[in-house]
Formats: structure tokens, sequence, C-alpha cells
């Protein structure tokens, strides 16, 4: 049985013009999967989650959540989720565990509450008030407060999103326990090292569609993966088919910049071997007389498959 | 992190309402500002108004006997004897340039010249307190004279009784602590359930609860109990303050003033969730509570009463739910009404509830 499934979600708002945040999504999460739904700012990635957890109601398409559907089964399903909403601002004035008792208290069964404040790393924070916290600790206490009640199935809604290099380490490491627990867990995100390093599989959202499914290497070999070579140079680069005839070239990427009172290219060589192509690059440029600004050589990552999909980067608005 | 700690599974969570109301308490007397508002505050007005508008001893009538030489004759001292009978004036003597003077400035209401049979009596013919003094005086010499035709007596016992009202029960205090009562639950419910609703959805926390498996009714009720606890010290501080401060006395029964006091909570309760329904921001719930709430300090009759606006308007002022609440609540406190008498304005109490709870339930906005 999937954890989640949805197919033909539609969400469209009114006004005008009408927003379609939503536009024809289909997704089949397995048990105990790490899932992430990668995509920009405004692909529609909070608007799907939140139509899985019950938040929204979808403007067409289905929704089975654990077997169940909303509209019928819908306190069951709550009882056994956990959520986390991109922005929650908990009671500055309540203790981390009187927050964690008030959470618990909705649940038939769940976690004690020292046990949640374990899973999150905050013992010594348990008699804390929420106000007194770091953003990192705050978040955390949003992390138990989702896990109070012991899910099956978790949401998390860019889990990490605002906070410093140290606590999204520790969020981080929080939800790889979970994982080792064996819970199915739904997270969006827009950073690429987050969903590589969190999730099993990862669907590329933007507009409102799905764009690509699979797990990070898939995705990367299957929209040109393998290494890249990216280059600089002071002169107007010749045309790309210059560079296709090296060996091992999949694809060429040129792109022109005028800075003030200098040309110059960019060039991004997507090749099989790198050990191959280089010295023969190194060779033509030299030839040519062209130099080098700069010379990078690296592996393709989830941003390169974003552009390749679509043009853009990832932290671009979604215009 | 201990894994083995996670497994831990706790199958006796607390009661959700319990959680709930105490959380609402906690948030409420964490927050010392929150506090003086709802409790400090009203009893400084009470002092403030209190005080201000206290009755006032009677102010004596100053009056003048106008004497030019430093030792008074047989006629000045028999009409300073007359005059300081009467505890009304205040009788002075002074030449007749100061006299005039003070005439002249107000400092004296009337001149009192003796001439033998015939004291010549000298006012300020467009002053109220001129008029007040001659009649007074007028009535003192007679009196006198009176007394002298009468087996030589200095007196007569005017034939009458004069007794002024100062009762409890009809001093402006008397009046405005059930105003203040009646303004108090009207701005506690709306900031505890309007105030309270809006914030929780603008910290999207109100979205969090919903997410999980709350119930919603548990959820308003705990808001409701939160704030009938609230209440309850209100209430008692400010009522036993004025008791104790002003000796105001609540003449009637406590059953009917307890059901004024539950039915006006309520109302506003449901008031508060009305405006609270849609809002997704502090000004716009501020705007709103103060929309609702401003026409009725000042029509509903918080500090002076309501029966000063125009007739026209009067049925009008009559249906507002705080004017239906401060009525009955001086209707019980001051003048010992039953249900019975205020019946009429719980009625209005209650359907002012009904109405806005379920109109609220339709428009609301639970993310």
């Amino acid at each position: 049985m999937a954890a989640i499934l949805c197919s033909g979600l539609f969400k469209s708002y009114p006004g005008k013009p009408l927003v379609e945040a939503v536009r024809g999504l289909d997704l089949r999460i397995e048990e105990g999967e790490c899932f992430g739904i990668l995509g920009p700012n405004g692909a529609g990635k909070t608007t799907t989650l939140e139509i899985l957890e019950g938040l929204q109601d979808p403007t067409s398409g289905t929704v089975e959540i654990l077997g169940k559907s909303w509209a019928d089964h819908g306190n069951d399903i709550r009882q056994r989720i956990g959520i986390t909403l991109q922005e929650t601002r908990l009671s500055e004035k309540q203790t981390v565990a009187e927050t964690l008792g008030l959470f618990r208290s909705f649940y038939k069964r769940g976690l004690s509450l020292d046990a949640a404040v374990a899973i999150v790393g905050l013992e010594a924070k348990k008699a804390c008030r929420i106000g007194t916290l770091s953003g990192g600790q705050k978040q955390r206490v949003a992390l138990a407060c989702a896990l109070v009640g012991d899910p099956d199935l978790l949401f998390l809604d860019e889990p990490s999103t605002g906070l410093d290099p140290q606590s999204r380490q520790q969020v981080w490491e929080v939800v790889r326990a979970l994982k080792v627990r064996g819970k199915t867990i739904l997270l969006t995100t827009h950073y690429m090292d987050e969903a590589e390093k969190l999730c099993d599989r990862l669907a590329v959202v933007d507009h409102g569609k799905v764009i690509a499914l699979g797990s990070t290497d898939e995705l990367i070999s299957q929209f040109g993966g393998g290494n890249l070579v990216e280059f600089d140079t002071p002169r107007m680069a010749p045309s790309a088919d210059v560079f296709n005839r090296l060996s091992g070239v999949k694809t060429v990427k040129l792109t022109h910049h005028e800075n003030p009172g200098e040309a110059a290219s960019h060039v991004v060589l997507q090749v099989a071997q790198p050990h191959l192509a280089l010295p023969e690059l190194l060779t033509m440029l030299e030839k040519a007389g062209a130099g080098l600004l700069s010379l990078n050589v690296r592996q393709a990552t989830l941003e390169d498959v974003f552009l390749a999909l679509t043009g853009r980067n990832l932290r671009d608005d979604g215009k | 992190m201990n894994l083995d700690k996670q497994l831990q599974v706790d199958s006796s969570p607390q009661s959700p309402m319990w959680q709930l109301t105490i959380a609402r308490v906690r948030d409420f007397y964490r927050e010392p500002a929150a506090i003086f508002w709802v409790y400090g505050f009203p009893l400084v007005l009470a002092v403030a108004l209190g005080t201000a508008f206290r009755d006032r001893p009677i102010e004596r009538i100053p009056v003048i006997v106008v004497a030019d030489s430093p030792n008074p004759n047989f006629d000045t001292e028999k009409i300073l004897k007359s005059l300081g009978m009467d505890s009304r004036l205040e009788v002075t003597l002074a030449d007749s340039a100061k006299a005039s003077r003070d005439l002249a400035t107000g400092k004296a209401s009337l001149l009192v010249i003796p001439k033998g049979e015939k004291p010549l009596l000298r006012a300020e013919k467009n002053r109220p307190e001129s008029a007040m003094a001659l009649g007074i005086v007028e009535a003192a010499l007679l009196r006198a004279r009176v007394g002298e035709m009468h087996q030589g007596k200095e007196e007569v016992e005017p034939g009458i009784q004069v007794e002024t009202v100062a009762e409890v029960g009809g001093r402006y205090i008397d009046f405005l602590i059930p105003g203040l009562l009646g303004m108090n639950l009207m701005g506690g419910g709306l900031w505890g359930l309007g105030y309270v609703t809006v914030d929780l959805r603008v910290r999207k926390l109100l979205k969090r609860l919903v997410a999980t498996p709350m119930s919603k009714i548990h959820f308003l009720l705990s808001l409701v109990l939160g704030r009938m606890g609230f209440l309850l010290l209100e209430i008692i501080l400010l009522l036993g303050f004025a008791w104790l401060v002003f000796g105001v006395r609540i003449q009637g029964g406590l059953l009917p003033l307890a059901a004024a006091i539950m039915l006006g909570a309520c109302c506003f309760q449901a008031v508060g969730l009305l405006v609270a329904s849609r809002a997704t921001s502090y000004e716009a719930v501020s705007g709103l509570m103060n929309l609702t709430m401003l026409p009725m300090y000042v029509l509903s009759g918080v500090f002076f009463s309501s029966d000063r606006f125009p007739l026209l308007i009067q049925p009008l002022i009559k249906l507002l739910p705080l004017t239906a609440l401060n009525d009955s609540l001086r209707g019980v406190i001051n003048e010992g009404q039953g249900i019975t008498d205020i019946s009429g304005n719980l009625i209005i109490l209650a359907i002012w509830t009904l109405a806005a709870f379920f109109m609220a339930m339709k428009l609301f906005r639970w993310r």
C-alpha cells in the first residue's frame, strides 16, 4: 500500500487572473520512503503539501493518505500523521514541555514528553520558554510537536529554511533518525543539498507539475549527468561545434557576456570522461590563443538537472 | 540521541480540553501588561471617576455685612446673629469699599447694609447665587423679626423639614460601577476571543492545531472557559473594590446578577468570535473591534445615562447588547431588580449571543 497516493491534483484560487497553483500533479509515495518535493519558490510545493495534509481541498483530483480519503476518515488520518508548517510561531510564553504536552493531548497514542524532546535533542531545554530558544531550537520544537503523536507519516514543509548551517545539520540529523525508524517522510525544499542528503526519491516540481521523478542519481544521469567542465575565456568563444568535436562531449552550453570594455564567454561542457576531454580542450584553447579566466571540473548536481529542465536556477523566483 | 527512548510510547495523555484551557491561562498570566489592562485599569478608572464625580459638600453662600466703623453697633450685631443661624450662609464683616469690590468680583454674593428697621440688601441682578442669597437672607431676617414679635424670642423655627439625598445606590459611583462592569465584559469578551483567535491565526498556530486531531469544539470551549475564569476574578475584584472603597452595595440577588453577567459574557465572546471570524491581521481585527465597541462605549450608558440621547434613537440604543447588559446590571445592583424585571434585556442578550455565534461559525476561517 502506498503511504500517499494522489492523482490529477488541480488547485486554483479565484482572482484575476485565476491563480493556478497546482496543475495536474500525480504522486505515489511508498511506506518507509523519504520523499522530497524539490522546486523553486512559487512552484506549488506548499499548496500540494497542504492538500495532502487535509488543510486545503483540491479543486479536482483524488488524494489517499495511508489508504484513506480525507472526506471519510479525516480524523483517523490526523491521528497518524505529523506536520511541520513552513512558519508556525509557537506561543513564546509556554515552555517546551508545556507546548509538547498540549500537542500530545490531541493524540490517542504517542510518545512521552521525555521521548519527544530526546528525539530532537532538546532535553536540556525542556523547562525553558519557547521565547528564549534560538531559531534552530524552535524548529526542533516544531519537529517534536509533529512527532509527539508517534505518526506513521510525516509532512515537513521546508524544514531547514531560514536556519543557520549548524541548525540545518541538527534538523537533518533528526530526519535521518526518523528514516532509520522506518517513518514515511514527505518534505518540500528548494535546497538541493537538503534533497540530496535526505531524500530517497525526488519529484522536481515547477509551475504546479511534476517535471521529473526519481532518485538523485537517476535524475542526474537522466538529465545530463556525468561531469561538467566549466570555463571562462576573455575572448568570444568560437561556435559550439568546435567543442562538440572534443572526445566524450555530450552537450555544450555557451553564454556570452559583455562586460564593460571586454567580451567574455562562459562555457559548460557535459563530458563523459573529463581526463580525456580536458587535455584536448586545453590544447585547443592554447592554439586559438583564447586564454582562460577560470576552469572548473565538477560532478553534475540537481541544480544542473533543474537548469537543464527549466532553463532557470532553483533559487530564481518562480516566475 | 537516544533511540531506545523514542520507543517509549505513552498512552495516557491529559485531557485536551484541560491542556488547551491551561495554555490559555498561562499565556495570559505570563503577560504582565495584559494583567494590568484587564484587572488594574478598571480599578484605576473607578477611582479616578469616583473621586472626580463624588458628591461635594454643599457650598455655603458668601454674604458680607457692611460695617464702616470697626465696632459693630446694635443693628449690625443683631443682623450678624440672625444670619449666623442659617448654616447655608457664610457671613463676614467688611467695610463698604471692600464689600463693593467683593460683590463686583463675585467673592460675595450679597451685601447686607444695616439701616435700622430696614436693612438694605444689595445684589447683582444677573447672578443666580445672588438671587439665592437674597431669598435666604430675606427669610432669615424675617424669621428674626417674627421671633421678636412673638414673646421676644430671638428665632422662630421654620414650619418645614429639610432632607437632602445622598443615599447609597443613587450616587454617581453607584451608577458608574455597573457601567464599568459591563464595559469590562464587552472588552474582555472581544479581546479574549477575538484578538486571541486572530493572534493564533496570524502566527499560523491555528492552522497547525487544525492539522492535529484536536476537536474544534474543545478549542472554542477552552477559549470560553479560560475567559470565564479570568472574568470571575475581574468581577470579584471590581465589585469588592467598589464595596470596600466606595461602599457600593448590590441591592438585588446574586442569581439575577450572575445571570446578567453570564449572558453578557457569552454575548460579547460570541461577538468577539464573529469579529475574528475572517480577519487575518492584527490591524484588521483591532479596527473591527473598535468599530464594534466605540459606538457602545458612547451610546450604551457606561459613563453617563443613555437617556440623554435623542428620543428618536432610543429604541435603537435599547437594542444594543451593552445597553441591555448595563441596564440589567444597574437594575440588579442599584435597584434590586429580580430576574423577571430584567428578562427583556436578558432576551436581547440571548438573541445577540445566538445570532453572533452562528454567524461566526458560518464565516470562521480555521486556517
